[in-house]
């Protein structure tokens, strides 16, 4: 006797797209950038492809600062070892290993450090917008009231560029959301690895006027252990809710890869037991990477050359590209 | 939740009056608050005033002239609500309502197919409104058993129990509550459930608290729509916090502020 079972129709349809942002702004759109990014989009979860549609591939952003990254481990110094002097040089490096855009890490700003002005840091964005054509992301020190100082320089600077500044919290939000509006950028919203401060950073930035579709999620990024686990999951309920119609969660997410990735002892200590840390650091950083395209990442902050290339490979694969004869976005 | 807005309704003086007169402003006005306070649809009702179709087709116009929100289609006459589908510009429309009367749902039913309309299923049958919870039950299914069959899908069926003034029949809230639990394991996805809210505290002393009571628990026995007052800013924030509790959004210490914001994002995206 023959028994037919049916499979039971899994596929789910969900209501609310994500949202679609794009980054950058060639000549005809009033920037100078020769290529721009557009991420978002999704109707479905990450690479469920059966079930809906994914129009954008994530991108990899990679990292340059306005001083050199003295406290770089070595294996990801190395690439850039002659290049961190100048961002402008370090940037065209990072798009010779196939950066999509360039994130402008204004390291050198931080009072408890270089302390470099608002004009240098102005000067740094200008340097980089000049020396290669990718859009730019540029990230503030992290020290809230020198960002605030100096992100009226650095929004003007870059002005008419498109570009996706941050980040803006819960406790600091407002100068920078109102030069993003002012100057027509995107931005970062960050939250401290917490759903609902990420729910809430986003409503903020939307009552000071701020519209919900320019904005990119940045639920903070782990490299490690419970780390990766604790955004993983926020991730996925993001998006979920995101998907079934909450709008101030149906953002683009953005993940912070390198800087945490060579920051854990794993990656980066030199302990020849563990392996070379050249081959560890840069499998470390690709593999971290690939986790958190598997949670919805669009766009993914990286350092090494090595673990861009194995990422944009693993970006192909999963986006059906190869098959379909490798055309990007 | 879906809101509903209960307003431009002829048995209010103000648009009973407009209807009589023919005058727009008043209408108008009472969709535009509506629609700004986050309403998905907006009821519109002759009530008493009037039995000719062509009225409802000059109130469905008139709202339709203020804002772009969906159209609930409310009459008890059939007659009617085709006047207000045939004024419909192609905005999504709810039926407003057939009962589990044969009649009534063989001209109903084919209604909601030609305007692709939702349709709300009043759990009320040639007997009258039901006193317990079986015949809510069995009318209910018998109504969403025939929209399924003409070819509605769940997502497209409001079910609506019965809702009666606590006041004079103080048994039947908790009938309802114990409907909406059946209701929901009809069918998976389950169809919509709803209610004329404010039908809860007719007459009585306290209305407005009654009104978000019992409409928070509802939402806890399945309840996801209502005919109500959207402008009632306690109820609609009562509204938002069972919506946290019952999962269905997701916490920030601004949740009611994100609530409101819908009706914001609601009015941008049905813009022309």
């Amino acid at each position: 006797m023959e028994v037919k079972i049916q499979i039971p129709e899994v596929k789910q349809q969900w209501p609310n797209p994500i949202n679609t942002i794009k980054i950058g702004a060639t000549k005809e759109e009033g920037g100078t950038r020769t290529s721009t990014v557009t991420v978002g989009g999704e109707t479905t979860l990450p690479f469920y492809h059966f079930e809906g549609k994914i129009p954008h591939p994530p991108v990899v952003a990679m990292e340059v600062w306005d001083i050199p990254g003295e406290d770089w481990p070595e294996a990801v110094k190395e690439p850039f070892a002659e290049v961190m002097h100048d961002p402008g040089e370090w940037a065209k490096r990072c798009v010779e290993y196939g950066a999509d855009l360039i994130c402008l890490r204004l390291k050198g700003c931080d009072p408890n450090g270089a302390n470099k002005s608002p004009e240098e840091a102005a000067k740094a964005a200008r340097r980089v917008l000049e020396s290669v054509g990718v859009p730019l992301i540029i990230w503030g020190c992290g020290n809230d009231e020198k960002d605030n100082e100096v992100f009226p320089l650095v929004a003007e600077a870059v002005a008419g560029e498109n570009c996706l500044l941050g980040t803006i919290t819960e406790d600091n939000y407002k100068t920078l959301t109102a030069l993003c509006t002012a100057y027509k950028h995107k931005l970062i919203a960050e939250s401290p690895v917490d759903i609902n401060i990420a729910k809430q950073v986003n409503i903020l930035a939307f009552d000071a006027g701020f519209k919900l579709e320019d904005i990119v999620i940045f639920p903070s990024s782990g490299a490690l252990g419970y780390g990766i686990e604790y955004v993983y999951s926020i991730m996925e309920r993001t998006r979920i809710a995101g998907l079934k119609g909450d709008k101030a969660m149906a953002m683009p997410i953005l993940c912070d890869i390198g800087i945490e990735v060579w920051g854990v002892k794993e990656a980066k200590a030199e302990l020849p037991e563990w392996g070379d840390p050249r081959k560890r650091g840069p499998l470390w950083e690709a593999t971290t990477a690939y986790v958190y395209l598997l949670a919805g990442a669009d766009i993914l902050i990286m350092r090494h050359p090595e673990a861009v290339r194995a990422t944009k490979e693993a970006i192909r694969r999963l986006m059906g590209l190869d098959r379909m004869g490798g055309e990007g976005q | 939740m879906i809101l509903i807005g209960e307003r431009i309704n002829a048995s209010f003086r103000d648009i009973k009056q407009a209807v009589l007169e023919k005058d727009k402003r008043p209408v108008q006005e009472w969709a535009r608050r509506q629609a700004a306070a986050g309403a998905d649809y907006l009821d519109v009702n002759i009530g008493a005033v009037s039995k000719k179709p062509e009225d409802m087709a000059w109130l469905v116009e008139t709202v339709q002239e203020a804002v772009p929100t969906p159209i609930s289609v409310d009459s008890t006459t059939v007659e009617v609500i085709k006047g207000g589908l045939k004024a419909l510009d192609g905005r999504p429309v709810l039926i407003n309502s057939t009962t589990a009367d044969d009649r009534k749902l063989e001209q109903l039913l084919p209604l909601a197919v030609e305007y692709n309309a939702s349709l709300i299923g009043v759990a009320m049958d040639e007997r009258g409104s039901p006193q317990d919870v079986a015949r809510r039950v069995e009318n209910g299914a018998k109504i969403f058993a025939a929209a399924i069959e003409a070819g509605l899908t769940p997502e497209r069926i409001f079910l609506d129990p019965i809702l009666m003034p606590i006041k004079f029949m103080q048994a039947q809230a908790k009938n309802v509550l114990e409907t909406i639990q059946q209701y929901t394991m009809l069918s998976d996805p389950p169809p919509h459930i709803s209610v004329g809210l404010s039908n809860i505290c007719s007459k009585a002393a306290e209305r407005s608290l009654i009104t978000r009571t019992f409409l928070v628990m509802a939402m806890a026995f399945g309840l996801d729509a209502a005919v109500c007052n959207v402008l009632d800013d306690e109820l609609i924030n009562a509204i938002a916090t069972a919506e946290l509790i019952l999962n269905k959004e997701i916490y920030s210490d601004s949740y009611l502020q994100a609530f409101k914001m819908r009706a914001a994002r609601l009015n941008l995206e049905r813009r022309p």
